[in-house]
This record gives C-alpha cells, sequence and structure tokens, in this order.
C-alpha cells in the first residue's frame, strides 16, 4: 500500500471542504445538488481507501503500518509533528466513520432537499469528516487535540445549523462550552505528558509506559485529564448535558456525529492511550465506573422521554457508557468492538427517526403512532436497530453488548449488576419508542403552524429511495456486524492484552453464547423488557398513565432529567458566575481600579483649582500679600533680633 | 550593500503624509489613495526584509543602521531588527495596509485623517526598530500624538475623556520611563540597547529593583497589565475603528515587546526575581478580564476587555521565562494582532452599517450580513484558539512554555491560564450568539453586506490567520532566532 493512501483518506473530505465552501457557495449558488455529489464521491473514495487501509493492517505482521512524520513547528525544546498511525485501532475506526459518513451523506441529499443552505451543510459535513479522519489517523496527542477541537468546530457548526432558531443557537454554544471543559483535562494531560517525557508521539509514550519510564502518579493524573476529554466528547456524567441538546441539529448529523463517530471519539482516544490506562488500575476504575453510572443514568432518563430523539440520545450516552465500561473491564477490543456495531444501529435509529419525521413533521412520540403501514420499510429497519441495541441474538448489539457484560462479570459484579439493569432500561425504552412511534393509530403529526425547520410535512408517505436506501444498509451492518467476532477475529486484530486471543469454530462461535448462562440471562433480562414495553404500550394491561401518577416525583426528576440543567445553566453559570462573580469583577473594575484612576486625576485637578485661587491676577492682591508679608518679616525681625 | 531598508519602511509612510499635506486641497480619494500607496510600499520593503532575514543567526541584528546623532549623550540613530521585531514589523506594515482600506468611506477631514494615521504607523514601527534608548523613546512618544487626534477628531461617544485619559495615563507611564532611561545611562554611559542587554552590572547609585520598576511600569501600562489596564476599553470604544485596530493589534505590542527587549534582557536577574508577582497579574488579568469581558454589553468593549485577558497570556509567557514561553509571548502578541485587529475591523463594519454597538440591540445578522458574520465567526473562534488558527498555536506555545518554566508553582499558572480559554469560549459563542444567530430583526433588512474594498481587508486577515495557523513554522523559525539568546542571558 502506497504511503500516500491514509493521508489522502484524510485530504479527500477536506478537498471537498475546501471546494464546497470556497468554490460552490461562492461562485455556483446555482447548482447546490453539486456539493453533495462532491461530498459523495470524496467520502466514497475515502471508504474504498479505507478498506484497503484494513485489509493492509490485518495482512501486515503486528497488525501495525508505517509512520509518516514531518515537522510541523519548532519552539525550543517543543517540538511539533505532523504524522500518520496505522494500526489496528486506526484501521477499523476509519472504516466505521467513512462507511456511516458515506451512508449519512447519500441520505442527507433527500432530508436536506431544498434547504437553503444546502451547499453550507455540505460543506460542513465535509470539514467534519475530514477532522474525525484527522484524529483517528493522527501519530501523536497533540496533532489528535487538534482534529478533537476540529471535530467539536464540527459539531458546533452543524448543531447551530439552523442558527435562526434560538434553541439551536443555545444547544451548539453549549455543546462547544461544556466539551470545551472536559477538554481542559486533556490539554492539562497532553502539559504533563510533554512536561515528563518530551514527546507528543503516541508509540514513543507507549514505549514509555512500558519500559516503567511513565509511572506512578503522572501517569494516573495523564490519563485521568485524557479520561476528562473523553467524558466531553462522548458525553459521560456530569458533562453528558449538552448531547440531548445537541439533538436541535439536522438529524443526520445527529446520526453521524451524535451517534456514530464525534461522541464515540471519547471512547477512541482512551483506546488510543489504553496502555497509558491498562498501567494505572486507579484510572482504569474510574473509566469503569464513571461508565457503567453513565450507562444506567441516561438509560433511566430515556425511559420517560416523548421525543425520539431525546430518547435515542439518551441512549446514545448510555451506550457510551457501555463502551467506557467495555474498556475499563475489558480492552481496546471490547471497547471498540461495541463502537462499531453501536455506530452502524445507532445511526440507523436516527435516520429512521429522521425518516418518521419526514413523513410526520414532528419528533413528539404522543403525535405519531401507526406509521407502520405507511411507511413499511422505515419501520421494519427501526426494528432492526432496536433489536440490535437491546442485544438479542444474533444481531450485531447482542455480540457486542455480551462482550462487556462477560468482562464485566469477571471483573466488577456490583459493575455488572448496573449493567444488567441497563440492558432491561435498553430494551424497555426502545420497544416504547417502536410502540409509540409505529402501532397504534396515527395521532395527527405536527400541529399545522409549526417554528422549525426540520419538517417537510405532506401527508404520511414513505421516504424516497434516496433515503431509504442508506438505512436498509445500515440494517445490514446492524444485524451482521457483530459476526466479525464470532470467530474472535476482531478481538485477535488488536492483539495487545487481550482475553480473546482463542480462535474458534464458525458454528460454534454463532450458537456457543446460547449455550452460556451468562448470555442467556441477558438475552432473558433484554426479551422482559420488550415484553413490558408490548404490555404498557400495545396491550395496555398495566397503564402508563397510572405508573407514572403512582411515581410521580420520580418521574419528575427524571422527566427534568435530575435537574441538572437547572444546576449547570441557572446556578453555577448564571447565578454564581455571571451575576455574582463576574458582575464583582465587573464593578470592582468600575468602582475600584478604574475609580482609583479618575481619583487621582481628580485629585490632580481639584488640587490644582485651589491653588489657581491664589493667581487670579489681581495686582491689588498681590500688592496686599506682599505688605502683609513685609510686615510679617520686619516684626519678625524686631521681636527676635 | 546597505540600502537602508529598515528606514524606508519607517519613512515611506512620512512621505506619504508629507504629500498629502502638501497637496493644497486633495479630495477624499486622491488622499486615500496616496495613503494606500505609501502603506503598500512599506508593507513590500517590509516584506522584502523578511525575505531577506537571515535565520542562521541567532541573536545577532539584521539591516543595522547606525549614524551619530546626538553625541553629547552618546546617542545614535540606530536601527534593526531581529526574530523577535521582525515579525512585529511585519505585522504593522500589514496592519498599516488593511487600515487604510477600512478607512475607504472616511469623509470627515480626510486629509488631517490619513496624515495621522500613517504618522501612528511610523512612529510604531520606529519603537520595534529602535536600537538606541533615546530614539526608542522619541518614537514611543510620538505615538501619542496621533492617536490623540484621532480619538478626539474621529472618534465617537465619550472620545474626549477617552483620548485624554489615554494620553495622560500613558504620559505617566513614559515618566517613569524617562527617568529609568537616564537612570540606565548615567549607570552604562550607553543607550545602545544590544550593548545593554546582558550587561554586568556593578555597583550602582540606585538598586537595580528599582531601575526594572521605572522602566516597566511604562510597558506595564501599554500592555496593558492588570490593575493598569482601564483606559484600554475607554479609548477602544471610542476610537475610529482603524484606530482600534492598530491600538489592539500593534500599540499594545510595544509594552510586551519593551518588556522583553528592555527590561528582561537588560535585568534577566530582577525579571527572575520578581517573575512570580508578574506571573500572579498575568493570571489575575486572564481570569478576572474574561470576567468583566462576559459582563460587558458594548459589542466593542467587549472585545477592548477580552485584550485585557489575551494580553495576560503575552504577560504570562514573557515572566515564565524559558525560551519556549517567552516564544510563545512573542507569537501570541503577533497572533493577537492579527486576531484581535480583525475584530475590530469587524465590529467597525457592523457599527458602520447598523449604527450601534449595543449588543441588546442587534440579533439575527447572519441572514443579512453573511459574508461580515462568516469572517466575524472566524475570528473569533481564532480569538478562543482554535486549532488551524494562529491563535491556537500561540496558546498553546505559551501553555506549554509556562507548564515547564522553572518559575515557582508556574504548572498552576499554566493551568490557571487553560481555564482561561474555557471563559474565553463563553464570552465569544455568546456574543456570536447574541449578535448574528437567533431570528433576524426587520429593521435591518436593508443592510448591505461587505463591499469589495472591506472584502479584500478583512479576506486578507483572515488568509493570514489561517496561513500562521497551519504552517506556524514561518514565523516560529525566525521567532527563535530572537528569543534563543534572550533565554540564554536569563539561563532558566
Amino acid at each position: 500500500m502506497p504511503t500516500q493512501v491514509p493521508w489522502l483518506i484524510f485530504l479527500l473530505p477536506f478537498i471537498s471542504f475546501l471546494l464546497c465552501g470556497l468554490v460552490l457557495r461562492p461562485f455556483l449558488p446555482k447548482f447546490p445538488k453539486l456539493a453533495g455529489y462532491v461530498t459523495i464521491a470524496a467520502v466514497g473514495i475515502s471508504c474504498a481507501l479505507s478498506f484497503w487501509v484494513l485489509g493492509a493492517v490485518i495482512a501486515a505482521p503486528n497488525h501495525m503500518l508505517m509512520v509518516d512524520d514531518i515537522t510541523w513547528a519548532v519552539v525550543g525544546d517543543l517540538e511539533m509533528h505532523v504524522g500518520v498511525l496505522v494500526d489496528a485501532l486506526t484501521a477499523v475506526m476509519v472504516v466505521v466513520v467513512t462507511c456511516i459518513s458515506l451512508v449519512v451523506q447519500i441520505y442527507s441529499q433527500g432530508y436536506m432537499e431544498g434547504d437553503t443552505g444546502y451547499t453550507r451543510y455540505y460543506a460542513f459535513m465535509s470539514l467534519f469528516t475530514a477532522c474525525m479522519l484527522g484524529l483517528v489517523l493522527a501519530n501523536n496527542i497533540l496533532f489528535m487535540f487538534v482534529f478533537w477541537e476540529g471535530v467539536g468546530l464540527g459539531s458546533y457548526l452543524l448543531i447551530g445549523f439552523w442558527f435562526h432558531k434560538p434553541s439551536a443557537a443555545d444547544a451548539a454554544k453549549k455543546a462547544f462550552i461544556v466539551t470545551r471543559f472536559g477538554d481542559l483535562g486533556f490539554l492539562a494531560a497532553i502539559l504533563i505528558l510533554f512536561a515528563n517525557t518530551g514527546t507528543f508521539d503516541t508509540e514513543a509514550l507507549y514505549k514509555l509506559v512500558a519500559t516503567g519510564a511513565l509511572a506512578g502518579s503522572t501517569l494516573t493524573w495523564v490519563a485521568i485529564g485524557i479520561f476528562a476529554g473523553a467524558c466531553g466528547k462522548s458525553a459521560q456524567f456530569p458533562l453528558h448535558v449538552w448531547l440531548p441538546d445537541a439533538m436541535e441539529g439536522p438529524t443526520p448529523v445527529s446520526a453521524l456525529i451524535h451517534a456514530a463517530t464525534m461522541v464515540a471519539a471519547g471512547v477512541f482516544l482512551v483506546a488510543r492511550f489504553y496502555p497509558i490506562f491498562s498501567h494505572s488500575p486507579e484510572a482504569l476504575l474510574v473509566v469503569a465506573v464513571i461508565g457503567a453510572f453513565t450507562a444506567i443514568f441516561a438509560a433511566s432518563i430515556g425511559l420517560v422521554m416523548n421525543d425520539i430523539k431525546r430518547v435515542l440520545a439518551y441512549s446514545t450516552i448510555s451506550q457510551l457508557g457501555y463502551m467506557m465500561l467495555g474498556l475499563g473491564v475489558g480492552g481496546v477490543a471490547i471497547g471498540i468492538f461495541h463502537l462499531s456495531t453501536h455506530a452502524f444501529f445507532k445511526a440507523l435509529l436516527f435516520l429512521g427517526a429522521g425518516s418518521v419525521n419526514h413523513s410526520t413533521g414532528t419528533f413528539d412520540m404522543r403525535l405519531m403512532g401507526g406509521l407502520r403501514k405507511a411507511m413499511p420499510w422505515t419501520y421494519i429497519t427501526f426494528v432492526i436497530g432496536a433489536l440490535s441495541l437491546a442485544g438479542i441474538w444474533p444481531l450485531a448489539g447482542f455480540w457486542s453488548k455480551d462482550e462487556i457484560l462477560i468482562a464485566a462479570f469477571a471483573n466488577n459484579q456490583a459493575l455488572f449488576t448496573l449493567a444488567i439493569i441497563t440492558v432491561f432500561m435498553t430494551a424497555f425504552y426502545m420497544f416504547r419508542a417502536v410502540f409509540m412511534t409505529f402501532h397504534g393509530e396515527y395521532r395527527g403529526g405536527a400541529p399545522s403552524e409549526h417554528g422549525g425547520h426540520d419538517e417537510h410535512s405532506h401527508g404520511l408517505h414513505e421516504s424516497p429511495a434516496v433515503m431509504v436506501v442508506p438505512l436498509v444498509i445500515l440494517a445490514l451492518g446492524a444485524i451482521g456486524g457483530g459476526w466479525v467476532n464470532v470467530t474472535g477475529f476482531f478481538g485477535s486484530l488488536f492483539g495487545h492484552g487481550e482475553a480473546v486471543a482463542r480462535e474458534i469454530s464458525l458454528v460454534e462461535g454463532f450458537f456457543g453464547p446460547l449455550t452460556h448462562p451468562l448470555p442467556l440471562i441477558s438475552l432473558l433480562v433484554a426479551l422482559a423488557g420488550i415484553f413490558l414495553a408490548y404490555a404498557m404500550y400495545i396491550k395496555k394491561w398495566v397503564s402508563a398513565e397510572r405508573i407514572t401518577q403512582s411515581v410521580k416525583p420520580i418521574h419528575t426528576l427524571l422527566y427534568r432529567k435530575y435537574f441538572m440543567d437547572e444546576f449547570y445553566e441557572g446556578f453555577i453559570v448564571k447565578t454564581l458566575l455571571y451575576n455574582w462573580l463576574f458582575k464583582l469583577f465587573a464593578m470592582f473594575d468600575d468602582s475600584v481600579v478604574d475609580g482609583t484612576v479618575n481619583g487621582t486625576a481628580a485629585g490632580a485637578a481639584g488640587a490644582g483649582s485651589a491653588l489657581r485661587k491664589l493667581q487670579n491676577g489681581q495686582t491689588q492682591l498681590y500688592a496686599f500679600t506682599i505688605a502683609i508679608g513685609v510686615v510679617a518679616i520686619a516684626v519678625v525681625v524686631l521681636l527676635f533680633s | 550593500m546597505n540600502l537602508n531598508l529598515l528606514s524606508w519602511i519607517i519613512f515611506l509612510p512620512v512621505i506619504g503624509l508629507v504629500v498629502i499635506a502638501l497637496l493644497p486641497k486633495p479630495g477624499q480619494k486622491t488622499v486615500r489613495w496616496i495613503a494606500l500607496m505609501a502603506a503598500l510600499a512599506s508593507f513590500i520593503v517590509s516584506l522584502a526584509v523578511f525575505f531577506m532575514f537571515d535565520k542562521s543567526l541567532p541573536g545577532q541584528m539584521q539591516f543595522v543602521e547606525k549614524v551619530s546623532w546626538i553625541p553629547a549623550i552618546n546617542s545614535f540613530y540606530s536601527l534593526g531588527v531581529d526574530g523577535l521585531s521582525l515579525p512585529l514589523v511585519m505585522l504593522m506594515t500589514f496592519l498599516g495596509v488593511v487600515s487604510v482600506l477600512i478607512s475607504w468611506k472616511i469623509d470627515l477631514r480626510p486629509k488631517e485623517y490619513f496624515i495621522w494615521l500613517l504618522m501612528l504607523e511610523s512612529s510604531i514601527l520606529g519603537v520595534f526598530m529602535s536600537l538606541d534608548l533615546v530614539l526608542f523613546f522619541l518614537f514611543w512618544e510620538v505615538e501619542l500624538i496621533p492617536m490623540f487626534f484621532l480619538i478626539t477628531i474621529w472618534g465617537s461617544g465619550r472620545k474626549e475623556y477617552a483620548a485624554y485619559k489615554y494620553l495622560i495615563y500613558t504620559l505617566t507611564g513614559s515618566a517613569f520611563m524617562l527617568a529609568g532611561i537616564l537612570c540606565t545611562y548615567f549607570i552604562t554611559n550607553t543607550m545602545d540597547i544590544t550593548a545593554l542587554a546582558g550587561m554586568q552590572f556593578g555597583t550602582t547609585f540606585i538598586p537595580l529593583q528599582f531601575l526594572f520598576f521605572l522602566l516597566m511600569i511604562g510597558f506595564c501600562i501599554k500592555l496593558p497589565v492588570f490593575p493598569f489596564h482601564t483606559w484600554l476599553p475607554d479609548a477602544h470604544t471610542n476610537a475610529p475603528t482603524a484606530a482600534s485596530v492598530i491600538l489592539a493589534g500593534a500599540l499594545l505590542k510595544m509594552g510586551g515587546y519593551g518588556m522583553i527587549r528592555v527590561c528582561v534582557s537588560m535585568l534577566p536577574q530582577v525579571a527572575v526575581q520578581y517573575a512570580p508577582i508578574m506571573c500572579v497579574l498575568a493570571v489575575i488579568g486572564i481570569i478576572y478580564g474574561a470576567g468583566v469581558t462576559m459582563r460587558q454589553t458594548d459589542l466593542k468593549r467587549l472585545i477592548a476587555y477580552s485584550s485585557v485577558s489575551h494580553m495576560g497570556y503575552v504577560l504570562l509567557g514573557i515572566f515564565a521565562l524559558n525560551q519556549v514561553a517567552l516564544s510563545g509571548a512573542a507569537l501570541q502578541m503577533f497572533s493577537h494582532g492579527l486576531i484581535t485587529g480583525l475584530l475590530f475591523a469587524m465590529v467597525g463594519t457592523v457599527y458602520d452599517r447598523t449604527h450601534t454597538r449595543e449588543i441588546n440591540t442587534l440579533r439575527g445578522l447572519a441572514r443579512q450580513l453573511p459574508v461580515i458574520t462568516v469572517v466575524f465567526s472566524v475570528a473569533g473562534l481564532a480569538s478562543l484558539g482554535l486549532p488551524g488558527t494562529v491563535g491556537f498555536v500561540a496558546e498553546f506555545i505559551v501553555f506549554n512554555g509556562t507548564f515547564t518554566s522553572l518559575v515557582p508553582f508556574a504548572q498552576v499558572y499554566a493551568l490557571i491560564g487553560v481555564l482561561g480559554i474555557v471563559l474565553t469560549s463563553g464570552y465569544i459563542l455568546w456574543m456570536l450568539q447574541r449578535v448574528f444567530y437567533e431570528y433576524p430583526l426587520e429593521r435591518y433588512d436593508h443592510l448591505k453586506d461587505a463591499d469589495l474594498v472591506e472584502k479584500i481587508a478583512i479576506f486578507s486577515f483572515v488568509a493570514v490567520i489561517m496561513l500562521f495557523g497551519i504552517c506556524p513554522a514561518i514565523i516560529t523559525d525566525i521567532i527563535n532566532t530572537g528569543i534563543m539568546p534572550i533565554a540564554k542571558l536569563i539561563g532558566l
């Protein structure tokens, strides 16, 4: 494989961004469709190249390919390089990113059709894809940070895509600032790393960790710092608050950025620096605990949401928690395996939600119902996604979730308990969504007057082929994506320190899990969750309203998302900082700092006007003063001499 | 071969202003074209210097010109550039050109306006290139005159108040500086800045610490360092756009430049001794400045206060006192000059159209002014240190240098500095949201987006900000040659 290939994977979408932003938008505004074609072509070629890279990595010894390095800037001891690292992790990530991106770009042609910002949309999407690929390809932590911020920018621009909506503008700002808060930790980790090792290079860091040159509390702090960054981007508690709001963006954006790729960047980051984490049991425990807690915490909120995208958003947070748990108790392969399968079925679910919205004009499930007849393709693919997410054998989600549960059970029973409860919740809220959306009677869709832009309502109808075909492609991934590890192949790809080294036969791998107790338990728990949703929302054996009423305080707590938005925005930002601390600063600046300056000036001016009275130009007064002076001197001389 | 290129850089704008002054009754068009040509000529010569600059001669002044000037006090007309001053010279000549462009529509007394603008440019360039303390001080003081008139005549709001405040505040600092220069002369019998760098002082009639602060106070006011910053928001808010651009872009940097060139180079041991205090003032400036910025409701005042915060990074970099941090400070000056220069230019474009700077009366301009919105956003994102812009490179180098500095508690200061960038994203993004996003207002429907001249000016800013963000080595290689010898003098 030529060494230019990985560079091209990154550069093609970037060129597409420049083309859309600097050529198509200003000079060819009459042909908006071009932007879509350019982007799809660029991402498509990147996707093909990614598979090439994956093939080369599988064939390569140690699953590791060459590293390119270019000096970027040197300041004293600070040497900054830019380069590419291609190993199994990179290869899997570029394939996942380009595949999902390609499918989403195709789908967007239908979803965004007729939008005034069509070219801008594709320009931002290209920029995001380029940065995401840059992030996974970079061979050093500094450039990972550079692209890390880049994907944050892409996310900001696309959440705020319909910037005329105050809610979208708010959400974009919130997403950027909250994730930047996590980036503090990331940046601090980079500074600590460089101060202690003098390098940013990923492989050099691996070596330093392996030889024990980087160890002890420094290592733990670095790991915690990196994890703080990961918490921001991957929306882990307590920095998860931005992700549900991010649903203000166009739905394909939610699918690509806020379900499949960018939010998984935090998981990728931890995986990339896994050698650092694995040498610090404390850090690994933090990762596992935060992950497990986030999984159950977000799932509990997902139980009561009425907006289908919010359900999916909380589900994403919860699943990202799973991935973190997988990294914390298992290893890179386990976390990344779930990341990959999740990318497919969650993107599928989001695009399905977008398709539903395309027809009904709303995301509120209370206004939907009965859509399965009008939208059969959307319905079938959505159910496949939901089953996969719930972890039903033999769909993709089953395999990856199973790995996490097994690892959790072996390592930490308490975290396993949280995880298995989450399985139940996940199955319940997903099928609650399926039943509310697609079953029963149609409840009317969006009210006639709607402020937003994210809707195109003209009677119930299936979406156009350009949207349905991507759903089917993703559904295939959501079904079969998990089979790559049936024989332990995926695990062995990630060689270092993995438990899954044993290669087993296809049949044994495929049916084997059903003979073990643990997978069976998780399967039964998931089925129980689906059954409860069925009982409540189809058969109405149990009234959802009655349950809500009987646990009103808990429902309110969940419905208001544990009041964390109120705490962050209302209390910390508005009250504590804006109206108290910063107001104090501003008042201090006005009255004390500037007051002293103006006071000094006024003092000088005052002294001047007092003294000026002595110089009033009346010669009589001067003569009189002189006379008094002379007399006084005379008296003194006469008296004392 | 000596072409006296540096003198040309300084005096080409002077030639321009003399021509304008001698024309009997020139029209607005004539004047602005002459001004543009003069500024452009100066910029082109500085580009030539940039390309001819030899990066293999660290610590050496290049393009030196030295003519005896006042023999009685051993003072020379002596110019030169090194890696510290060259980027700032480039910055000023670049800002000189764009500030003429953004003044294109000035119709109030254009002749005088451009005379003062060109004089301002020359004097600032003189400060950055002088190698003689008397000459340095002369240019330092000359700069006040054009700025005073630019604010009082072409300013807005409380312009007289702001102009007087600026003048008197700065003069106060200058008085101390003059005393410091005189003391330096009586101690060393030389005014040569290069000779003074790293000079061994024997017993002196005043403590060196005292001398250090005499010189320092003028620079602290100019930069500005908390708590000497309150002239800045007033001057900025009320100055005309081009003056704000130069004020933020180049004039503040005279303070940071002076600190490195004079105080730190001449008295490195004293700098080490007082570094902790200066670092504390720096982080106060960063956080406190950002906090006050957050409360501002006037768009221009908001940007002005953000400068207080960003100049904190310069001060932090300088007094972290190692090569990386000092280089970061030098780059941060350059980067802030471009970014905040652009921000002020953008505020000007918005104000020209809406005739208001009150953030609460603006909203949703993105639909009506798309180009201005895009460029304003780029400037804002650069200001909050987004990678891909020079702002990120500068801030990262400052943080990295500070974190590895041997000044006590430097790590803590670095991390507080990092916290500052979160606050920056807070006020920048909030400002962008309030001015450009959400529902547009009908009363701004008739507004016209940027015209060709404005586009040339603001797009060139964007190009430069991105260029140095993507290829910082172009400028860091030059800065290295200037900072390395200074860092050696400090020896930390």
